[in-house]
């Protein structure tokens, strides 16, 4: 073994290179998570503990669960389609303990005119109002149920 | 303390099953959702946009979006008659608290169109990353892990859409989610929830009874910046061509 009588030092370092590309196998086993490649080049596990956040929304759904007095004022109204929460705000927690967490009830005077003041950047079609000569002032729930907002005699119920 | 060899070897295992138990991460929260029977997206109807911003601020309240910064906003778009290549484009806090009264004698057209994550089938986002952080989830859905973001901002960079940014208390990439953690309950989003006039639509296209299918066979649909071939998925219905 000739050729090798000079080459003791080119083994230790080979040596050394197979050991470190030991520890380096061993160090990525644990630093890299589990769920890593699972579906491709992330943590497969992020989606769950994305899906796992809380929701603020409730979902019309479970409104309509309790109110169905309102569906029914709603339904055959121009607001049919207009989602509870779009008005009331995020209520999940009410729907979750109905008994402790109580809503306020949104005041017309701001409420409607987020969508019905009038503006050529809308909808022609959109039913708009200027404020202040429609109303005078009075809030819109003394002539329009907000639940079926369409005139009528008497005003709102 | 001390600790000897026998007690050492004794720790060491334990520890082992410890950090395995950290890395498995929290167990998958909808057991009741498939992700390969989904591929979502979104139809923005933009004649039946008003422009109230409530999709703005129902995103904001469901995902603790910081003040500032949007996951969704709304843009105004005026396009005058001389000059229709270079609208005048105004979005006041994202649209969240409406938008300033326009001039009688103001000329041209407005309207509005409300802007999220395309959630884009090639996304030039996910491309860049450089640890793996965000991804395409399999259902479709442009998603950021933010417990292995390092919040190098290059994918807010990648981005053409301007739809990702640094969250400024938790120093990471953050975006829309397409609300993942309602859709994987069978809710819609919360702008979509919140959304008066239905100008916003949550999208499976992999579901054959959806009516976006019908939608795009019968409508003047487009994506934003095509010529980009980022397969962006939120729709646009009548889309002026001033829009970007």
């Amino acid at each position: 073994m000739s050729i090798f009588k000079d080459a003791r030092h080119l083994f230790r370092f080979v040596g050394i290179f197979v050991l470190m590309f030991i520890v380096f196998l061993i160090v990525r086993h644990f630093i890299v998570p589990k769920s890593f490649g699972e579906y491709g080049h992330y943590r497969g596990a992020a989606m769950g503990e994305i899906a796992a956040h809380p929701i603020h929304f409730a979902g019309h759904q479970a409104c309509e669960t309790c109110h169905v007095d309102v569906q029914d004022v709603k339904k055959n109204g121009k607001h049919a389609h207009v989602n509870c929460e779009a008005c009331h705000g995020p209520l999940a927690k009410h729907a979750e303990d109905p008994a402790s967490v109580t809503p306020t009830k949104p005041d017309t005077a701001t409420l409607c005119v987020r969508c019905h003041a009038a503006s050529v950047a809308r909808p022609k079609n959109f039913p708009q109002v200027q404020a202040e000569e429609h109303s005078t002032g009075l809030p819109c729930e003394t002539c329009h149920q907000p639940h079926s907002p369409a005139m009528t005699a008497g005003g709102a119920k | 303390m001390k600790i000897t060899r026998r007690q050492m070897l004794i720790l060491l295992p334990a520890a082992a099953v410890a950090w395995e138990h950290v890395l498995a991460g929290t167990p998958e929260a909808s057991p009741n959702y498939t992700m390969s029977e989904h591929w979502w997206s979104m139809l923005i109807d933009i004649p039946k946009c008003i422009g109230c911003g409530n999709c703005v601020r129902a995103c904001q309240e469901e995902n603790d979006v910081p003040n500032g910064f949007f996951r969704t906003w709304v843009e105004r778009y005026h396009v005058s008659d001389e000059d229709m290549t270079n609208p005048v484009v105004i979005s006041p806090d994202g649209g969240k608290e409406g938008f300033p009264p326009v001039a009688k004698e103001d000329e041209g057209k407005y309207f509005f169109v409300p802007k999220l994550c395309n959630h884009c089938a090639d996304s030039p986002c996910t491309q860049v990353c450089p640890v793996g952080a965000t991804f395409i989830a399999p259902d479709g859905v442009v998603l950021v892990d933010q417990k292995y973001c390092l919040g190098c901002a290059y994918c807010v960079q990648a981005c053409p859409y301007g739809c990702r940014y640094i969250h400024p208390q938790k120093e990471v990439a953050d975006k829309c989610t397409l609300c993942y953690h309602r859709i994987t309950k069978g809710l819609t989003t919360a702008c979509c929830e919140a959304c008066p006039t239905g100008a916003r639509q949550l999208v499976d296209l992999k579901n054959p009874n959806d009516p976006i299918h019908e939608f795009l066979r019968t409508h003047a649909v487009q994506i934003l910046k095509p010529q980009m071939a980022t397969g962006a998925k939120v729709f646009y219905n009548e889309l002026d061509g001033s829009v970007r």
